[in-house]
């Protein structure tokens, strides 16, 4: 037995019903995700996953794991510049005008002996060079050789002391100049990425000495990690044990700012 | 399969309707969690996106390498501006829809998405991701769950995995045909799933769901370390990037049948089944829709 459906006034009347509900529900959703966005309390519910994300790559992946290299025909032909293009205090203009013979990089904070090393020091110690994949929050990656000393040796030479749990590294740009006296670019790593046999502060891209706008004299980089994290125009290598004192709290100039400060994913 | 009578019915109008049991409970709770979690996942994406909305193919690709898709804007002849798709060399305008959409004013600016299509509506990419990757992780939890149950209750071996008979061209040639003419099953035979209806199911279950999280866990350059095969597997970074887009459009297009199906097939027994796990079927219409030959 089949039956025939007539167009009927209550199903239609039913229909839109249903589909002015959907919408409702939808734009009260689409509301709701919002407003949800902008409660603090959900906010930090959603950085829950940061600290997950943070120890499942830590347990897996730990200080062992190596970040790909690639080979001279996988450079980018042009690696773009991101952040500052360069610093625009005076005393970055006048460690510039002598092509930073001035310049020292200053290894502090929770450390046995602090240094203060030169580029001509940082060219004498062992060099590591690497062809890596940069890759930023954005979205867009480009891959350059990258040449230096290891974070390690230098942090070896200095000697940590127990309580150290965090380099941080301070930079001679401000990506902004808040109200708050924040903006001075900075960035910081736990020592697992530290003493990463990966991790080095580059003075060469390219094969050439580093540009102003890829962060000269000298620049971190940290594979395993986004492209915020490589912190440019590196002036002071500070050995913590607390990020909370030091800009906004959050370990970084983008943590203060809302992005993640473990930035391997 | 528990058959009810039907006193049960809350509409015991139509003669010979009776509610039968369709859904386990696990698929009832992964189903909606799931939907949940994709919905955000593909509008924080889209956030996301609105970074950088252009794709590459290969290991890297920025601003100066040529995108193989992108969504912009441009300038043209008259110093307006335009909305683009760009697929290749081909160029659509899109004007008002993507690339140049309107704001909450209503004004047009450069947005590769409209603001009604991301979690959040307003620009940002730090919310976007942190929406993003704690959706990520529960729908890869859920994921796991309904495999895991689907694996202990038989519902991916007998509710999901098509049978050879439903394998026979002639068959899915006729399940097309009833799809075509919005034919669908009644009685007995809607108590398991058509020919067309498995394939999508098993394709989004076996097939886009975890292709969506590989390709997602190979941008994690943390990952790549972890896992150098996957950025094999999908060809680099950006390739990797290019295919998690794709894949989320072919969601999206599966969502959107879904739910056309699901209104097409009569809403509230289909919802409801989903929710309550009974299905109203009515044993006068016991037959299938199609003269296939019965196995």
């Amino acid at each position: 037995m089949s039956r025939i459906l007539l167009p009927n006034p209550k199903l239609i009347g039913r229909r839109k019903f249903l589909g002015l509900s959907a919408a409702g529900l939808g734009a009260t959703l689409l509301g709701g995700c919002d407003r949800l966005s902008e409660a603090p309390k959900f906010q930090e519910f959603l950085d829950s996953a940061e600290g997950l994300t943070y120890r499942m790559q830590r347990l897996f992946g730990g200080g062992r794991t190596l970040a790909r290299e690639f080979t001279a025909a996988n450079l980018s032909p042009d690696f773009k510049i991101n952040g500052t293009h360069a610093p625009d205090t005076p005393e970055y203009a006048a460690l510039q005008e002598t092509d930073f013979a001035n310049w020292r990089l200053r290894v502090d904070g929770l450390v046995v002996r602090p240094l203060d090393l030169s580029l001509a020091d940082l060219r004498a110690m062992p060099q590591r060079t690497q062809i890596t994949r940069h890759d930023c929050v954005e979205g867009w990656s480009a891959i350059g050789k990258w040449q230096g000393a290891t974070l390690s040796d230098i942090l070896k030479r200095a000697g940590l002391q127990p309580a150290a749990r965090f380099a941080v590294f301070h930079c001679a740009d401000f990506y902004e100049r808040a109200s708050d006296g924040t903006g001075q670019y900075y960035e910081s790593i736990d020592l697992i990425d530290a003493f990463h046999p990966q991790t080095i502060l580059a003075h060469r891209l390219n094969d050439e000495a580093l540009s102003v706008g890829h962060g000269a004299p000298l620049r971190l980089r940290v594979e395993r990690q986004l492209g915020y994290k490589q912190a440019k125009y590196v002036m002071r290598i500070e050995l913590t044990d607390r990020l909370d004192q030091l800009g906004r709290g959050k370990g970084g100039f983008w943590p203060d700012r809302g992005y993640e400060w473990y930035a391997g994913i | 399969m528990t058959i009810l009578p039907a006193a049960d019915l809350s509409a015991p109008a139509s003669t010979g309707r009776r509610l039968v049991h369709r859904h386990a409970l696990a698929t009832r709770i992964t189903h909606w969690i799931n939907a949940l979690c994709v919905t955000v996942l593909l509008m924080s994406g889209l956030q996301i996106f609105l970074a950088h909305p252009a794709l590459y193919w290969g290991q890297s690709g920025a601003d100066s390498d040529r995108p193989a898709f992108e969504i912009g804007a441009e300038t043209i002849g008259d110093g307006g501006q335009r909305g683009f798709v760009r697929l290749g060399s081909a160029t659509l305008d899109t004007t008002g829809a993507l690339g140049l959409v309107p704001n909450a004013d209503g004004d047009l600016t450069v947005r590769a998405f409209p603001r009604w299509a991301t979690i959040p509506g307003w620009r940002s990419l730090t919310l976007g991701r942190r929406w993003h990757f704690f959706f990520a992780w529960l729908f890869v939890a859920n994921l796991a769950a309904y495999y895991l149950f689907g694996l202990i209750n038989g519902h991916l071996r007998r509710d999901l995995a098509p049978t050879r008979e439903q394998l026979r061209p002639r068959a899915i040639l006729a399940d097309i045909v009833d799809h075509l003419r919005l034919k669908f099953p009644k009685g007995e035979a809607a108590r398991r799933y058509n020919p067309l209806q498995k394939l999508a199911y098993v394709g989004v279950v076996a097939g886009l769901l975890p292709v969506m999280i590989l390709t997602g866990l190979t941008m994690s350059p943390g990952m790549d370390a972890l896992l150098p095969w996957l950025v094999d597997l999908f060809g680099g970074r950006q390739s990797a990037r290019t295919i998690h887009f794709i894949a989320a459009t072919l969601l999206l297009l599966f969502v959107l049948v879904h739910l056309a199906m699901v209104l097409l097939a009569g809403p509230i027994n289909g919802v409801r089944a989903m929710i309550t796990g009974k299905l109203a079927i009515s044993e006068d219409d016991d037959h299938e829709p199609h003269s296939a030959p019965q196995p």
